[in-house]
C-alpha cells in the first residue's frame, strides 16, 4: 500500500529533479568543453527546439509533416530581412517580430493541410513547403537566391551585450550559448505544460480515436489547426535562433531534405515520449557533424539509417530505453 | 495562331510525361495503398539511365537509329529496380501509413544520393534520340517531331493502361486485390505477386516518363523531387488511385503550368497549388478520388 | 414530455432500406430498448440521430430543435451522447483521462492550454465520481488499452455518461461479454443512468436483459418499426415472437 502511494508522488518529483540536474549540467558544460564544442551544443539545443515543436504534431496529434523546413526557413529569413531592410540588430526584436511571422505562415499552411489526414497531409505539407522554397529561389533579388543572405552578430538582452572588436567571436559564442539555453529551457517548460493541459489530452485523444473524440464534442479540425500553428511557431523560433549563429541563411533550410532531418531526429529520439525529440535533436546534431566530415554521401547514410530505424527501432532511442526499463521493473516485482 | 498551337502541343507533351508519372503513382496506391515518396526519383533514374545508355551507345558507335530502343530499356531498368526494392516495403503494408511514408522517404534520400554517386551530379543528355526525328512545320514555326511522338506515346499509354485494367484478366485481378486484399487472397490469388507486379508497372511508367523526356531536356539532380511535387498536384487535383484522375489532373496541371510560365513565371508553382487547394476545398479527395 | 422525435427519417444503402420513413419518439426519463434482428436498422438509426450518418430524407427534432443537419459536436453540446458496439476508447490514455476528457469537453475546458489537466480539482472529483459509479475507480491509472473486455465496455459507457447527456444511446453494451458479466454490467449501467435521470435508448439483442430493465421496448424490422410498447405488451405480441423465432410474419 505504502509503495503505491510513494510511487505516485515519485515520478513528478523525480522528473523535476532530473530536469534541474540536466539544466545545471548544460549550464556548466561550456567551462569544460571548449569553443567548438560549445558551438555544436548550441546547434544541438536549437535542433532540439525544432524537434520539440515538430513532435507536438507527430507524437501528440498523430500528424506526420514533411514540410517543417518551411517554418524553420521563414524564421531564418525573417531575421535576415529584418537586419538588411530595417537595420535591426536586437535578438529580442528578431524573436518578437519573427515569431508572429512564423505563426502566420503556420496558420495559413495549416488551414489547408489539416483538412486532410495521413497520406494527403504528408503530401500537402511536402508540396507546400516546396512552393515556399521555389518562391525563395525565384525571387532571388529579394532573397539572395542560392547565395543566401548574411546575418551579422546580433545584440543580446536589449543591446546590453554587443560583440565587436577583439575576441568578439569567443565572447559571442559563450554568451549566445546561455541565451539559447535559456530559450530552450523556456520552450521545454511551455511545451510540457501544453501536452499536460486539457488541450494536450484532447490532442492525444484525437490522435488515438478520431471518431470517439468527435463524439466527445471536440472540434477535430480546430484542434489540429492549433497544434499545427504551435508546432510551426516552435520550429520557426529554432530558425530564428539558428541564423545568427550560422551567420548565413540559404534556401537549403527550405529544401525538403531539411524537413527530412527534422523528421529523422524526432524518430531517432522517439516520438512517443516527451524527451525523445530533445535527445534526438542533440544526438542528430553530433552525428551529422561527424558524418558530413566523413562522407560526401551523407544523405544516403541518413536514408539508410532512417529505414533501419523505422524497421528495427520505431519508438526511437528513448522509447527503447523506456521499454527496456519497464521490462526490468516487471522482472523486479514478485510474481 | 501558330504560337497558340505550339503552346497547346507543349502542354500535351508535358501532360503525357506527367500522366505517366501520376498514373504510376496512382496505380501503386490503388493496389497497394502505398504512396511511394521516391516515385519522382524513379522517374529521375529512368532519365539518367536512358541518357547514360544513349551516351554509351553513341560512344560505342551504335547507329543513332537504334538508340530509340534504349528508351523502353531505361524504363525497364527502373521496373527492375522496383522489383528489387518492393520486398523492402513488405513489412509495412499492414502498418500505419506513417511508417510507409517514412520508409519511402528514406528511400527517396537514398536514391537521390545514389544518382549523385553514379552520375556525379553532371547533367546528362540524350539529344541524339531527339535528332532522329524531323521537325514539323506549324504555320511559320518549326516544332520538333519528337515531341509529337511523345504525345502519341502518352495517348497509347493511357489507352493501353485502361485496356489492361478494364479488359484483361490481369486487370480484374488487380482491381480485385485493390478493393479487398484479404478476399482476393482467400480466393486463391497470389497477392504478393500482384503487389510486385503493380509496383513494377508503376515504376516502369515513372521510368518511361523519365526516358521519354530526357531527349528533350537534360537529366539534372533535383528533377526527381520537382516531378514528385508536380505529380502530387496531379493526384491532389485528380484524386489518388484513379486513372481518369491522373489523366485529367495531368492535363489541367500541364495547361496551367504552360500558361503560368508564359504569364507569371516566378509563381507558376504557387498558382498550381492555389488551384489544388481550391479543388480540395470543394472535393477533399480530388475530382475522381475515393475516400 | 417528448425529448426526441424523428419525422419520416430515411436512409438507403444501395437497395437496402436501413431506415424507412421512421417516426421515432423518445420521452424524457425513459429507459427504452431498441430491438430487432441484425440488419434491422437499429445502429443506422442511432448513427443518423447522433450525427455519424446523414439522412436521405426526413427530420430529427431534439427538444423541439431541428438537428437534422447539425454537426456532431453541435449534437453533443445539445445533449445527445452515445456509446459504441465495438468499443471505442482512447487506448493510450489512462482510464481516468478517458473519463476526465468528457468532463473537460462538457465544461468547455478543453481549450485550456496554459493549465495542467491534473490540477483541475473539480474535474478530478467528478471523473473519480463517475469512475466509482461504474466500478472502475481502482483501475484509474491503467491505460484503457489494458482493461478486460467487460471493463472496456463499462468505460465506453462511462465516457458517454460523463458528458451528462440528456439522451444517451447505448449500442449493445453487453455484446461480446460473458453471460456472468452481462447482468453485472447491465445492473451498473441501468442504476447509474436512472440515478442520473438520463433518458436512455439501449440497442440490445439479449431479450432477457431487455425484458428485465426496460420501461419500453421498440422493435425494428427491415428499417421500419414493428412494435412499440411495455415489456408485457411486447411479450404478448405474436409478430414479435415470430420474428424472434424466425417464423415468417403473418400477412
Amino acid at each position: 500500500m505504502m509503495r503505491a502511494d510513494v510511487s505516485r508522488a515519485e515520478p513528478k518529483l523525480l522528473l523535476f529533479g532530473a530536469a534541474v540536474l540536466v539544466l545545471v549540467v548544460l549550464a556548466l558544460l561550456p567551462l569544460y568543453i571548449g569553443l567548438y564544442q560549445t558551438q555544436l551544443l548550441t546547434y544541438g539545443l536549437i535542433a532540439a527546439i525544432a524537434a520539440l515543436g515538430f513532435n507536438l504534431l507527430l507524437g501528440y496529434t498523430g500528424l506526420l509533416s514533411f514540410g517543417h523546413s518551411a517554418f524553420f526557413g521563414i524564421g531564418a529569413y525573417s531575421v535576415a530581412f529584418l537586419l538588411r531592410d530595417a537595420g535591426i540588430h536586437s535578438m529580442e526584436l528578431y524573436i518578437l517580430i519573427g515569431l508572429p511571422i512564423a505563426a502566420l505562415t503556420s496558420a495559413l499552411l495549416g488551414y489547408v493541410c489539416v483538412r486532410h489526414t495521413r497520406i494527403f497531409f504528408g503530401i500537402l505539407t511536402l508540396a507546400l513547403s516546396q512552393v515556399v522554397y521555389s518562391l525563395a529561389l525565384k525571387f532571388f533579388w529579394i532573397t539572395g537566391g542560392t547565395d543566401g543572405l548574411r546575418v551579422a552578430r546580433p545584440t543580446l538582452l536589449a543591446g546590453m551585450f554587443t560583440f565587436t572588436g577583439g575576441g568578439a567571436f569567443q565572447r559571442f559564442i559563450d554568451a549566445y550559448y546561455y541565451y539559447v539555453l535559456a530559450v530552450f529551457a523556456i520552450c521545454v517548460a511551455i511545451m510540457w505544460v501544453i501536452v499536460h493541459s486539457p488541450f494536450g489530452k484532447a490532442l492525444q485523444a484525437i490522435r488515438d480515436n478520431e471518431t470517439r473524440a468527435a463524439f466527445l464534442g471536440l472540434r477535430i479540425r480546430r484542434f489540429r489547426w492549433v497544434a499545427f500553428l504551435i508546432s510551426g511557431t516552435f520550429t520557426g523560433l529554432a530558425g530564428i535562433l539558428w541564423v545568427p549563429l550560422n551567420g548565413l541563411t540559404t534556401p537549403e533550410v527550405l529544401y525538403w531534405p531539411f524537413s527530412g532531418e527534422i523528421v529523422f531526429m524526432t524518430l531517432l529520439g522517439g516520438f512517443r515520449n516527451f524527451t525523445g525529440p530533445i535527445v534526438g535533436g542533440l544526438l542528430f546534431t553530433y552525428l551529422k557533424t561527424y558524418a558530413v566530415a566523413t562522407t560526401e554521401y551523407w544523405q544516403l547514410l541518413l536514408g539508410v539509417v532512417l529505414v533501419l530505424l523505422v524497421m528495427l527501432l520505431p519508438t526511437g532511442i528513448v522509447g527503447a530505453i523506456a521499454t527496456a526499463a519497464a521490462k526490468l521493473r516487471r522482472k523486479e516485482k514478485p510474481a | 495562331m501558330s504560337i497558340l498551337i505550339i503552346q497547346i502541343l507543349n502542354s500535351l507533351f508535358y501532360a503525357s510525361v506527367l500522366f505517366l508519372i501520376a498514373a504510376g503513382l496512382s496505380l501503386i496506391f490503388g493496389v497497394m495503398r502505398i504512396v511511394n515518396m521516391a516515385h519522382g526519383t524513379f522517374y529521375a533514374v529512368g532519365a539518367f539511365v536512358t541518357a547514360w545508355l544513349v551516351g554509351r551507345a553513341v560512344a560505342l558507335g551504335v547507329p543513332t537509329v537504334w538508340t530509340f530502343l534504349l528508351l523502353p530499356v531505361g524504363a525497364g531498368a527502373v521496373a527492375l529496380l522496383g522489383v528489387a526494392i518492393e520486398p523492402l516495403l513488405r513489412p509495412f503494408y499492414r502498418r500505419a501509413e506513417e511508417y510507409q511514408l517514412l520508409v519511402t522517404f528514406g528511400l527517396l534520400l537514398i536514391l537521390e544520393d545514389v544518382i549523385r554517386l553514379l552520375w556525379g551530379g553532371l547533367p546528362l543528355s540524350a539529344d541524339p534520340v531527339m535528332d532522329l526525328l524531323p521537325s514539323v512545320r506549324i504555320g511559320g514555326l518549326i516544332y520538333p517531331g519528337y515531341n509529337l511522338v511523345v504525345i502519341g506515346i502518352g495517348v497509347v499509354a493511357a489507352i493501353g493502361l485502361w485496356a489492361v485494367i478494364y479488359l484483361t484478366k490481369f486487370g480484374v485481378i488487380l482491381r480485385a486485390t485493390s478493393q479487398d486484399r484479404r478476399m482476393a487472397s482467400a480466393l486463391g490469388l497470389n497477392v504478393a505477386l500482384v503487389y510486385v507486379s503493380a509496383f513494377a508497372i508503376g515504376c516502369f511508367m515513372a521510368g518511361l516518363g523519365g526516358a521519354i523526356i530526357v531527349p528533350t531536356q537534360t537529366a539534372v539532380l533535383g528533377m526527381g523531387i520537382d516531378a514528385l511535387i508536380l505529380a502530387f498536384v496531379v493526384v491532389v487535383i485528380g484524386g489518388l488511385g484513379s486513372l481518369q484522375g491522373a489523366l485529367v489532373g495531368a492535363l489541367i496541371v500541364s495547361f496551367v503550368r504552360t500558361a503560368g510560365i508564359q504569364f507569371f513565371p516566378e509563381i507558376e508553382l504557387a498558382v498550381l497549388y492555389l488551384i489544388a487547394a481550391l479543388v480540395l476545398l470543394v472535393k477533399p479527395t480530388g475530382l475522381f478520388g475515393t475516400a | 414530455m417528448i425529448l426526441l422525435q424523428t419525422v419520416d427519417l430515411s436512409k438507403q444503402f444501395g437497395d437496402v432500406h436501413a431506415c424507412d420513413r421512421v417516426n421515432f419518439t423518445v420521452n424524457k426519463g425513459e429507459f427504452l430498448s431498441l430491438v430487432g434482428s441484425n440488419g434491422a436498422g437499429k445502429t443506422s438509426l442511432v448513427n443518423l440521430i447522433s450525427g455519424h450518418l446523414k439522412p436521405d430524407s426526413g427530420r430529427i427534432l431534439f427538444e423541439g430543435e431541428d438537428v437534422t443537419f447539425a454537426k456532431v459536436y453541435e449534437r453533443i453540446r445539445a445533449g445527445i451522447a452515445r456509446s459504441f458496439q465495438i468499443v471505442n476508447l482512447f487506448d493510450a490514455l489512462t482510464v481516468f483521462d478517458n473519463v476526465a476528457l468528457s468532463v473537460f469537453s462538457r465544461e468547455r475546458k478543453v481549450v485550456k492550454i496554459a493549465a495542467l489537466a491534473d490540477h483541475d480539482q473539480d474535474v478530478r472529483r467528478e471523473a473519480f465520481d463517475v469512475l466509482g459509479q461504474f466500478g472502475l475507480a481502482g483501475k484509474s491509472a491503467v491505460p484503457a488499452g489494458g482493461l478486460a473486455q467487460g471493463e472496456r465496455k463499462l468505460l465506453d459507457v462511462a465516457i458517454a455518461y460523463a458528458l451528462r447527456p440528456k439522451l444517451l444511446f447505448l449500442d449493445e453494451p453487453t455484446s461480446g461479454v460473458s453471460t456472468r458479466d452481462k447482468t453485472q454490467i447491465m445492473d451498473t449501467v441501468s442504476s447509474v443512468v436512472r440515478a442520473g435521470a438520463v433518458t436512455a435508448v439501449v440497442i440490445e439483442h439479449d431479450m432477457d436483459v431487455v425484458f428485465r430493465y426496460s420501461d419500453r421496448i421498440v422493435m425494428m424490422h427491415e428499417g421500419r418499426f414493428l412494435a412499440d410498447g411495455t415489456p408485457e405488451a411486447i411479450k404478448a405480441n405474436k409478430d414479435v415472437a415470430n420474428i424472434l423465432l424466425g417464423v415468417p410474419l403473418s400477412a
